[in-house]
């Protein structure tokens, strides 16, 4: 938790930020409004954590969302019957996505920079083909209720989002945790001390596949269908876990502090928006983030230093 | 320690994107309108804004279109008819369209349209498309390739004003050449054809919302995009009717056209104002999603309008919603196809075809709303009686 705390101080200070503006925000039903927009960007980040921290890239997940939100519409068609089998197909539809990610990248040795990206172009194509430009079909109301309904006072996507955070730093005290920091950290000497390297990646982009899809159940149902339900979210989840201090180019960071770094960048999308702030510059503030984050990363002061390691993840 | 100096690059960051961010605010208090008080909260009139247009597209509202009434894409408001004598020539005729884009429901509705209409002509010979993907450079390359495959007359749907005009231009001296949809900046094309306009949009839904809101009530108005002269037309309709009346605007705001976000910004707005007494809309892909915030919220939805988009006719009936929806009809897109084949006959055109642009009422919403098309799909496709409807539309047979 240690390494999450200064993204955690510059969370609060947002929040308090906005709670000045918008008082309503510090009522539980306001607060519970906010972590419900944040829902499907924090289930991103904390997929796209665990391939960034291996030392890999995905960019395919903001299509991967629109795919899914238009794939379900079109397959449900508004028949209740139907919700709960697309449910089950979109969880697959994200494993295997995230599957030809892992194999591309380490059996083929694409980097999955590249690898991503063509994912992002193919599955864009692929939708407007398929729909021409206008989706078709519509969502089950029970398939809504993820994204619009709750139990109770709590909604529906906050549970999701606690069990996924849940799920995720749990994953990081496992083997498999520790094992893809080493192989973001240094490949090579990773692989020499016997980690099943292309495995572990392989499952790290199956991870995000499996947050991308649901992200989509949360997006669609709190939004309904719409061609543009992903766009941008690649970059938003990346942004999240550069923010988080997560290190790209793999080896560093925690699961606690992406998750802080999507919240944050959630908060600070809520307070432009409350300043009538809003469009053009969010995307500004994102690069502004990227750039520094990974610049401040780069930077290694004189009085501090310490010899370089192998530098094997920056080379893949 | 390199996580430490992470972070305080980040809070540097964070600081950076605030000082940019105050500038707007404080130089333009249009965007900020929530928080200053003056006026009616609508900021600053468009630069886009042309007083004469606005006054002809608000008359032409109320007057009677020519032609045959069960076939608003054959008739035309206040037709200063062309001589195309010139032009005549003995089929069949080969018809060429440069297309800007096909990339939104609006736009596939349309096309699917155009390419209905040619099938119900024998004495199209060969009808020739290119699609610009939204692109000028490409519309202007496809222009220039499709006078070099003997078109007899070209369709140009252009992608924007000023950029495709010259290319439009050089096209002007080859063939006859009908615009549609957007304009050009030269009137040498036969015809320009295009339904009212943007301002009779935007003030058709302002009016109903200054009707239904009690005096004083608090309108909301969500935008797309700034800058684009076809929306542009339609805020600044919109102003001037809020202007003129005791709603307060307070707050006029972008959505991207994305519905998450559309639904986020009604509710942070119901948030801090509790209550919101109308929406004004830009145009209709959001309104199922605003509607929405309303409903999660647990509060009445209060009158809005929408466009002529199934999912928000449904939406309107299902919920007992006071509600309008102005419309850019999508049946214009049969009407550059009739035209082309009036000119290569010699039969006299509107130099400028002012198209109907009716708008759903309460009254006739029933007539609009067919439960058997795609959510997206545009009312005022004029497609019904079209070989291939409902299907080619994405429709279901019943």
């Amino acid at each position: 938790m240690r390494r999450a705390l200064p993204i955690v101080v510059v969370l609060v200070v947002l929040l308090a930020a906005i709670a000045v503006v918008n008082p309503f925000f510090l009522e539980p039903a306001g607060f519970l409004g906010f972590l419900k927009r944040a829902a499907p960007l924090v289930i991103l980040a904390a997929g796209q954590y665990f391939v960034i921290v291996s030392g890999e890239f995905d960019l395919s997940v903001g299509s991967l969302v629109t795919a899914e939100v238009v794939i379900a519409a079109r397959l449900i068609d508004g028949d209740e019957s139907a919700t709960w089998p697309v449910l089950a197909l979109l969880i697959v539809i994200g494993l295997l996505v995230g599957l030809v990610n892992g194999v591309v990248t380490t059996k083929l040795r694409v980097p999955s920079f590249i690898v991503t990206l063509g994912m992002l172009l193919v599955l864009t194509g692929a939708v407007f083909l398929w729909t021409g430009g206008a989706p078709r079909g519509a969502l089950s109301e029970g398939f809504r209720m993820f994204g619009r309904g709750g139990l109770g006072p709590l909604p529906w996507s906050v549970l999701i989002l606690l069990a996924m955070g849940a799920a995720a730093i749990w994953l990081t005290r496992t083997d498999f945790g520790r094992t893809l920091i080493a192989v973001g950290d240094n490949e090579r000497a990773a692989a020499l001390s016997g980690v099943r390297v292309d495995r572990a990646k392989i499952f790290a982009f199956m991870l995000s596949g499996l947050a991308a899809a649901v992200a989509a159940v949360l997006l669609g149902g709190f939004a309904g269908v719409s061609a543009q339900a992903g766009q941008g979210l690649e970059f938003s989840a990346i942004t999240a876990v550069v923010l988080g201090g997560v290190a790209l180019g793999g080896g560093r960071g925690s699961v606690p502090a992406a998750l802080a770094g999507a919240f944050t960048l959630e908060a600070l999308f809520t307070l432009l928006n409350l300043y009538g702030i809003s469009g053009a510059l969010e995307s500004t503030v994102q690069g502004v983030i990227i750039i520094a984050a990974v610049a401040a990363g780069a930077v290694r002061l004189p009085w501090k230093f310490t010899p370089r390691r192998g530098d094997a993840h920056a080379a893949s | 320690m390199p996580r430490h100096k992470a972070a305080i690059a980040v809070l540097a960051a964070l600081v950076v994107a605030g000082c940019t961010t105050d500038k707007p605010a404080s130089t333009t208090p249009s965007t900020a309108s929530a928080t200053s008080a003056q006026g009616s909260g609508t900021g600053e009139q468009s630069k886009f804004f042309v007083q004469a247009d606005f006054d002809a597209q608000l008359a032409m509202r109320s007057e009677t279109p020519q032609g045959p009434s069960d076939k608003p894409w054959e008739q035309a408001i206040a037709p200063q008819m062309t001589g195309t004598a010139t032009y005549k020539k003995d089929g069949p005729y080969h018809l060429c369209f440069s297309n800007a884009a096909v990339n939104n429901p609006w736009r596939q509705v349309g096309w699917k349209t155009m390419q209905a209409e040619v099938g119900l002509h024998k004495e199209i010979g060969k009808f020739t498309a290119l699609d610009a993907e939204g692109k000028d450079d490409k519309q202007i390359s496809d222009i220039a390739e499709l006078q070099a495959k003997g078109c007899d007359a070209l369709i140009v749907s252009p992608n924007t004003t000023a950029t495709l005009t010259p290319a439009v231009t050089a096209a002007c001296g080859k063939v006859p050449v009908i615009v549609f949809d957007r304009g050009v900046e030269t009137d040498c094309p036969v015809t320009f054809i295009k339904p009212i306009g943007g301002y009779a949009f935007g003030a058709d839904a302002a009016e109903f919302l200054v009707e239904k809101v009690p005096a004083g009530g608090k309108v909301l108005a969500l935008r797309i995009l700034p800058g684009v002269d076809v929306l542009e037309t339609r805020w600044s309709a919109a102003k001037v009717v809020f202007d003129r009346s005791q709603s307060q605007v307070v707050g006029v705001e972008f959505t991207d056209g994305d519905a998450a976000k559309t639904k986020s910004i009604v509710s942070d707005y119901l948030q801090r104002y509790g209550k919101i007494d109308g929406v004004w809309m830009d145009s209709g892909a959001t309104a199922v999603a605003a509607i929405e915030a309303f409903e999660d919220a647990g509060v009445p939805v209060p009158p809005i309008n929408g466009e002529d988009q199934q999912d928000f006719l449904q939406k309107w009936k299902d919920a007992g919603l006071t509600a309008v929806a102005p419309t850019y009809p999508t049946y214009q897109w049969r009407t550059p196809i009739i035209a082309a084949l009036k000119i290569l006959k010699g039969e006299e055109v509107p130099k400028l075809w002012n198209l109907p642009q009716p708008k759903v009422t309460g009254e006739n919403l029933s007539t609009y709303l067919k439960p058997n098309m795609p959510p997206l799909h545009y009312a005022l496709c004029g497609c019904e009686d079209l070989p291939g409807y409902p299907e080619t539309w994405g429709g279901k047979k019943s």
